[in-house]
């Protein structure tokens, strides 16, 4: 099992550890510290994956996150996860990869034949081939398209990993740990500041690890194994490898992807997968570097070809030979770089340079090396299919548009090096507006826009020394501000080569009677000539051109595509660069995944759980629960195997004629405070309030200021200047807020508290004939005669020893009692009531017999106060006072809330008292009309009447009370029903409201 | 995410804060007679506008004050907060 392209000695990886992995299938293994992509590269393996459109061959590219290619579904911890970058998963025991869009395998790929058929798929294909027939959309070209495009499965199993949140405040977050970056981090570090270093790969030190240089006479790569130690030792220093600073957001806030365990054989229980890092930093180092970018050239996608910095990285960071016959093609000094590690590890490279014979350091090194180095030369196009095999190339002349002395030389890797790109995606997304710097033909960071300062090869400077200097400057001064303390840094002496200037070239010519495509973008099969259609076609700002070619639109964000397109685009519009301008950068700055977003706000952790003190009882007594916000409400009590519909109608027939008990612990309570809460109340509910005396309750109806009814529910005042009130379940934040807004900023003059005390009491209603014998059993001490504690009473007792406020108000229409305790003892009291109620048939009832109790009396809720009712329209004008002003009431003179036709509350029955009405079923005149059948009203709740055996409805219905008497449909398209229904009144039990007053 | 300064509480996240709308809206004092037209500019009419804005929120997570701030609706930089019964100027 050796590896053929293995070095013997370089690299950082861990050889005494192998680990083994399949792809395709194949077994393989590599070494600790390997990522996919090096461990493959190792074996010999370069073709990986197959190109979007044309499903071309594809190999690796680049060695991080510039990878366009290399994009493979990985196995990995019991699940699967798509386009996963081999270029950056480092490998553990037991992975599997394998390629992506290919069928039936990489190697043979049914979907090529796209290849052979390019000149039917340029630009803006799907545009002009899907437009018609317009019919044929859904049925096939849809179903065709989401087929042949996508790249990898997404897993529909539950993800069962952990993936988590953190927030973090510090004073420098510095993005990327390279020359410049630690510098910065160690200057501020040294002025006490609370820095954040944060470093996307499992190594620190960026291009450090690479270069050949030396600080302080120490090689890069133990300079910064020396500051990384430093900073780790520090307290006021937090340093995190495998975390990516994804996004910069407003007010300075950025958020980062950390990998805690991706890397990791084995873990805890409770290591999250993957962290996202909320991080609000005073001021952002973004030492983010740069990205080198190809060069165009014909067949530029073969696998074998390469970035030549990545090549570099592949033997000095994994010890991979990326190739043994390189050919090295480029328009500047850092490609010599890959030349010399080249021959260091006795591999004879080929250089070919765009730029005329010249000098520089780097090249009289190569040159005295002895290696072989053609000046005006480039590589016209790649030969080979699934790897590249040989290369034509030719001598440039003087304007560079043709070439002359064309040959072929075999090779097996191609290494190219069009200049570097500064990686300016943060700063663009702090809202920074790039400028052109001409000089290094990209664009960096121009004036701050929030508090982010660019550094290093992010703002354009390549060298180590101006990158330093700049790292430990800024460091300090952004520092300095902040802790108001200034450590003196000297800056290290640096020993790096001098490199000469870069050519302005980036795409070569095409042969004479030759069309081999020249890719730009990779990842979305974007070529030279797809660019010249779309702009012959007259698309000419750069945002049509990306959209229509969907240049730069892969999940590669066009790393290494964006500046060839402009340049591109320059050339043809005959403008400069900065004219044609720049897309929009966007977070994330590489793909993460649902989880780390979602982070733990799965299952029972999506939102907190509200619990009354009388769950547990519920849950041992066979409860089906229902949520109610985050309430959790029993809708029934299950007796042996009665169905919802059972059971709801045993309960709430109980309570009909015996006594039932319900928890109502989840009503809103507010506590109104202050000598002028009469006064507020009587501002906010629509009736009087200023004549309540104390012990009572009234029952109160609220609007918005639109006229809308918001909420109703009772009050009741417990002493001279205190009110207990109560919402529904649903508005009791809204109500709060709702007069903490007036009392703050509309009538600041009222000496009025309020405090939300929901949590503070339990409640338990006591709803049926029997209730009054029941309460006093419960309380054998007190009065609860009609006389002493009438409808809409309200006393204070002992119950059993525990203080109690006794409500004498119902919503189910009978005769009927609140009572509150403490939270505390709300088990005590309603274990008490089970206890005692025995004797008088007690039943618990859910909220669906609640509501079928409080449908059938035409007491309206949720349904019917949908915030399109007013008062009038639910039968509630009689709460409306004349007299006084309240919240809304100037809007309910509207003309359109007082035409004779209005909607009204009115009831329903089906003529044949059998069918159901499902609740959202239209009323309609004639169920067989033309759509649009014209809708003259809607079903807001439905119910089985206890009292009358029978279905029965609530409805809101266009001139409601005139409808009385008259039949129509009740139709529901979803459930496909329609019933003939007769209209009666919504007051179908006990209309005169006597049960209540008994 | 924004980061705003409650005037009781410092410096908070977005999430702790509810959206309440313009800050300059007057409501027509109650007890009194308002034109239909005063009382639909107060209840529907409001300015959309592209920079500053005076708007109020609520510290709903935390001290449960209604607070002004100044922010551009463009950029979302927030150039000052304060307490409902002061001004912004």
């Amino acid at each position: 099992m050796s590896q053929p392209f293995r070095l013997n000695k370089e690299g950082l990886i861990n050889r005494n550890k192998k680990i083994s992995f399949t792809f395709n299938g194949k077994k393989l293994f590599g070494y600790e510290g390997d990522t996919i992509a090096s461990a493959l590269i190792a074996n010999g393996i370069h073709l990986v994956g197959r190109s979007f459109k044309y499903h071309r061959p594809r190999g690796f590219f680049g060695a991080g996150v510039e990878e366009p290619n290399a994009k493979l579904q990985v196995e990995f911890n019991g699940h699967s996860e798509p386009n996963v970058n081999a270029t950056e998963m480092e490998l553990v025991e037991g992975l599997s990869a394998t390629s992506q869009n290919c069928w039936p395998s990489v190697n043979f790929d049914v979907g090529a034949i796209n290849n052979f058929l390019k000149m039917f798929f340029p630009a803006g294909f799907y545009y002009k081939t899907f437009m018609w027939p317009k019919s044929f959309w859904y049925k096939i070209y849809e179903p065709f398209i989401r087929k042949a495009a996508g790249l990898g499965v997404a897993s529909i199993e539950k993800d069962k990993e952990r993936y988590e949140h953190k927030f973090e405040y510090c004073d420098l977050l510095v993005t990327g740990s390279g020359p410049s970056g630690l510098a910065s981090a160690y200057a501020a570090a040294k002025n006490g500041a609370k820095v954040i270093l944060a470093e996307d790969k499992p190594r620190f030190g960026g291009t450090l690890l690479t270069d050949d240089v030396s600080i302080d006479n120490l090689s890069g790569k133990d300079w910064a194994e020396k500051i990384i130690t430093e900073l780790k030792s520090m307290p006021n220093v937090t340093v995190k490898n495998r975390s990516q600073v994804f996004g910069y957001y407003d007010h300075n806030m950025l958020v980062m992807f950390e990998r805690v365990s991706d890397h990791l054989e084995k873990k805890s229980k409770f290591t999250p997968r993957q962290r996202l890092w909320y991080i609000r930093a005073k001021e952002t180092i973004l030492s983010t570097g740069s990205i080198e970018r190809p060069i165009v050239f014909g067949n530029n996608d073969t696998p074998g070809i390469f970035l030549s910095a990545a090549v570099k990285e592949y033997m000095k960071v994994y010890g991979v030979l990326v190739g043994k016959k390189p050919l090295i093609f480029t328009n500047n000094d850092s490609a010599y770089e890959t030349a010399l590690e080249f021959k260091k590890n006795n591999v004879e490279p080929i250089i070919l340079d765009t730029r005329e014979e010249h000098s520089s350091e780097l090249i009289d090194e190569a040159k005295s090396k002895g290696i072989d180095i053609r000046f005006s030369h480039g590589v016209i196009v790649a030969n080979g299919y699934k790897k590249v095999k040989s290369a034509k190339i030719g001598k440039l002349n003087k304007d560079k548009n043709s070439f002359e002395k064309i040959e072929t030389v075999d090779c097996d890797c191609i290494c190219v090096s069009g200049f570097w790109t500064p990686s300016v995606h943060l700063a663009s997304q702090s809202g920074n507006k790039l400028k052109y710097e001409e000089k290094i033909d990209a664009f960096i960071p121009d004036k701050k826009k929030q508090h982010e300062t660019s550094v290093g090869a992010a703002n354009g400077s390549f060298t180590l020394e101006e990158s330093l200097k700049h790292g430990f400057e800024n460091g300090s001064n952004l520092s300095a501000k902040i802790t108001e303390t200034k450590t003196e840094i000297s800056i290290p002496n640096v020993n790096e080569k001098k490199y000469g200037a870069h050519d302005k070239f980036w795409c070569m010519p095409l042969p004479k009677n030759e069309n081999p495509k020249r890719f730009v973008d990779f990842q979305n099969d974007v070529s030279v000539s797809d660019i010249e259609i779309a702009l012959r076609e007259g698309y000419r700002s750069i945002e049509h051109v990306k959209r229509y070619t969907t240049l730069g639109m892969a999940t590669d964000q066009g790393r290494t595509s964006n500046l060839n397109g402009l340049q591109l685009v320059s050339n043809i519009e005959n403008k400069i660069v900065p004219e044609v301008g720049h897309t929009t950068f966007r977070p994330p700055f590489t793909p993460i995944t649902i989880g780390t977003i979602v982070g733990r706000e799965v299952g029972m952790e999506y939102m907190p759980t509200r619990k009354t003190p009388m769950h547990e009882w519920h849950e041992k007594n066979n409860a089906v629960f229902v949520d109610a916000g985050a309430w959790k409400r029993p809708r029934y009590y299950k007796l042996g195997s009665e169905t919802l519909f059972e059971a709801s109608k045993r309960e709430a027939k109980n309570v009909r004629e015996n006594v039932g008990i319900c928890d109502v612990t989840t009503l809103g309570k507010i506590d109104i405070k202050g000598p002028d809460a009469a006064e507020f109340l009587n501002r906010v509910y629509t009736n009087a309030w200023m004549k309540l005396p104390v012990g009572k309750a009234r029952y109160g109806l609220m609007l918005r200021e639109d006229g809308i009814v918001m909420d109703d529910g009772t009050t009741t005042r417990i002493s001279e200047n205190h009110y207990h009130m109560t919402t529904t379940t649903a508005q009791a934040a809204n109500v709060l807020s709702h007069l903490e807004y007036y009392l703050q900023i509309v009538w600041p003059e009222l000496n009025v508290n309020v405090v939300s005390t929901t949590e503070q009491w339990a409640g338990a209603a006591i709803a049926g004939p029997k209730s009054r014998d029941m309460l006093s059993k419960l309380y054998p001490d007190l009065d609860v005669s009609n006389e002493a504690l009438p409808f809409m009473g309200y006393k204070e007792a002992e119950f059993f020893g525990v203080p109690s406020r006794i409500f004498r108000i119902s919503f189910s229409g009978e005769l009927a009692y609140e009572i509150n305790v403490k939270s505390d003892h709300g088990m005590f009291m309603w274990e008490k009531m089970m206890e005692v109620g025995k004797d008088f048939g007690n039943q618990p009832y859910g909220t669906e017999a609640l509501s079928t109790l409080r449908i059938e009396m035409g007491h309206v809720a949720g349904p019917e106060l949908d915030g399109r009712t007013i008062p009038s329209d639910v039968s509630l004008n009689g709460l409306v006072s004349k007299k006084k002003d309240f919240i809304g009431k100037n809007s309910l003179g509207r003309e359109a809330f007082n035409v004779e036709s209005r909607q009204k509350i009115v009831g329903l029955i089906p003529i044949d008292r059998k069918s159901s009405i499902p609740e959202g079923s239209h009323i309609v005149q004639d169920q067989n009309a033309k759509l649009p059948n014209p809708k003259l009203g809607h079903v807001s709740s439905s119910c089985w009447s206890v009292e009358n055996n029978n279905p029965f409805s609530l409805a809101i219905m266009k001139d409601g009370k005139n409808m009385i008497g008259k039949k129509f449909f009740a139709v529901s398209p979803l459930k496909n029903k329609s019933i003939e229904v007769e209209v009666i009144s919504s007051h179908y039990v006990d209309p005169e409201g006597k049960r209540v007053r008994s | 995410m924004l980061y705003i300064k409650c005037p009781y509480c410092g410096l908070r996240a977005q999430k702790e804060f509810s959206y309440g709308g313009d800050a300059t809206v007057k409501r027509p004092n109650i007890n009194e007679e308002v034109s239909s037209e005063d009382w639909d500019n107060f209840v529907y009419m409001r300015k959309s506008p592209r920079g500053k804005h005076i708007e109020l929120w609520q510290h709903i997570a935390g001290c449960r004050q209604w607070i002004k701030v100044q922010r551009d609706t463009a950029t979302h930089e927030i150039f000052q907060t304060a307490k409902v019964t002061e001004e912004i100027r």
